[in-house]
């Protein structure tokens, strides 16, 4: 229902111009509020300090699949019901889930060098099909721009968004298959969450604001795409009359 | 059914005869897998440890060589075009294409991989594993490049940009490949791997037609 609404672009602009601020403001409070609370936990008996690293990670690393999430759906709809404003979305999403991967993937090697003695672990999975992701927003965003035509580049880049949907599950399945040293899955099992609740209330409170955050880049960036098109669809008619 | 055969001659013929074909793939793996003791050193044992790994991922590198003329060359000359009009749809077209670009290169290199991963000091028994994975793993090369080659029609960068596009679409094969071929040289079990590459192989095939048909659709749109 609301998303039939909102695929108006009117209706998009005008719930858009305040939903921006309001996800933006609740969002930064939300990751203030957490990382408060993720600073002022004791350390933690194996990891110590570093622990607090993972605020910042584990977050930056939902998010970023949470992005291409987006992009995928998106790309989905645009594709099968040729929306303008879908394909509009579904560009602007690629460049902030790009940081958000570069974000997960900078911090989870600050937290390894103490970790496990290194920057990086060739032998994790989950580091490497992360590296992946942001391989696969960086080629989106590399055939976009090498296509002049905005229809044909929507189009393309529609093809590629989904084909990389698909390979996802692929990427994550090999995960698990390739047994690794990278910590085990500790909030979503079987069993409940394993994590001690004086680190998984900030945990959840930054994951909270970290999503919330990337709406609202996502919302101002789609307005800013929408902006930019009727731009050049307003030079172009001027320069007809 | 006679529509489909000689197109898919037609297409075996162009990458076989134009442009270096099987000749230009094949010497850049050799070339490309001649570096890996150069860079890192001849020492037999630590070659040794490395050849099949190394053998693969020059495999992978040289099957992206010569996806650029793929569509492109059809494109440029008004076939493809011509095609999309005829008796067969554009997915056939595309599989038919990639099926030919996999038994004029791929299979080649399948042959010359086995020689190279014994040269680097892989025992022949995991060399002719790599052949296998080459063999099947090259299925999954062949569609994947095609569907960026087809990705790659519309723009203007051509072969960095496949490159690109492919390289992140190809690690689940990668991965897999190579973690069978390195898993039987430590005499582990390696079915799985190889099994996990052949259904990633079969499931581009499957896949892939559709994208490479929306793809070449919208660059002659």
């Amino acid at each position: 229902m609301m998303i039939s609404t909102l695929a108006n672009p009117h209706k998009f602009m005008a719930f858009s111009r305040w939903a921006t601020p309001v996800l933006g403001i609740l969002g930064a409070a939300l990751i203030g509020g957490g990382l408060w609370l993720g600073l002022a936990a004791p350390p933690d008996y194996q990891q110590g300090e570093t622990v607090r690293i993972m605020f910042v990670h584990v977050p930056a690393a939902w998010v970023s699949m949470l992005a291409y999430a987006c992009l995928g759906g998106a790309s989905f709809v645009s594709l099968v019901f040729r929306h303008a404003l879908a394909d509009a979305a579904a560009k602007a999403v690629a460049p902030i889930g790009a940081t958000f991967t570069g974000m997960a993937l900078v911090t989870g090697s600050l937290w390894g060098r103490p970790m496990w003695g290194a920057w990086w672990v060739w032998g994790d999975a989950r580091l490497v099909s992360v590296l992946v992701l942001l391989l696969l927003f960086l080629g989106y965003m590399a055939l976009r721009a090498s296509i002049d035509d905005e229809a044909k580049a929507a189009r393309a880049a529609e093809i590629l968004a989904l084909a990389g949907l698909i390979n996802l599950p692929v990427v994550k399945f090999s995960v698990n298959w390739w047994n690794t040293l990278h910590q085990g899955e500790s909030i979503m099992r079987t069993g409940g969450p394993t994590l001690a609740p004086v680190y998984l209330t900030p945990l959840l409170l930054v994951g909270a604001g970290y999503s919330l955050s990337f709406g609202a880049l996502w919302l101002m960036r789609t307005r800013g795409e929408v902006w930019r098109r009727r731009a050049a669809s307003l030079t172009l008619q001027a320069a007809l009359t | 059914m006679t529509a489909l055969v000689a197109l898919f001659r037609r297409e075996l013929a162009l990458t076989w005869g134009r442009g270096g074909g099987p000749l230009l793939a094949v010497g850049f793996f050799v070339a490309a897998a001649l570096m890996f003791p150069l860079a890192i050193g001849a020492a037999p044992q630590r070659l040794q440890a490395v050849a099949g790994g190394v053998t693969w991922v020059a495999l992978a590198l040289a099957s992206l060589l010569s996806l650029e003329p793929l569509f492109e060359r059809d494109f440029d000359t008004g076939a493809l075009e011509i095609l999309s009009l005829g008796p067969l749809s554009l997915e056939v077209i595309a599989a038919a294409k990639c099926a030919a670009q996999w038994l004029a290169t791929g299979a080649p290199l399948a042959l010359a991989a086995p020689v190279v991963a014994v040269s680097l000091g892989a025992t022949v028994a995991t060399g002719a594993l790599v052949g296998l994975a080459a063999t099947i793993g090259g299925i999954a090369f062949a569609f994947l490049g095609g569907t960026g080659a087809a990705l790659a029609l519309a723009g203007r960068r051509g072969g960095v940009l496949i490159a690109l596009i492919v390289l992140p679409l190809l690690t689940p094969p990668v991965i897999f490949g190579g973690a069978a071929i390195a898993n039987f040289a430590a005499g582990l079990p390696w079915a799985g791997g190889m099994i996990l590459l052949s259904a990633y192989a079969l499931a581009t095939v499957a896949l892939t037609p559709f994208a490479m048909a929306g793809a070449c659709r919208n660059a002659l749109s």
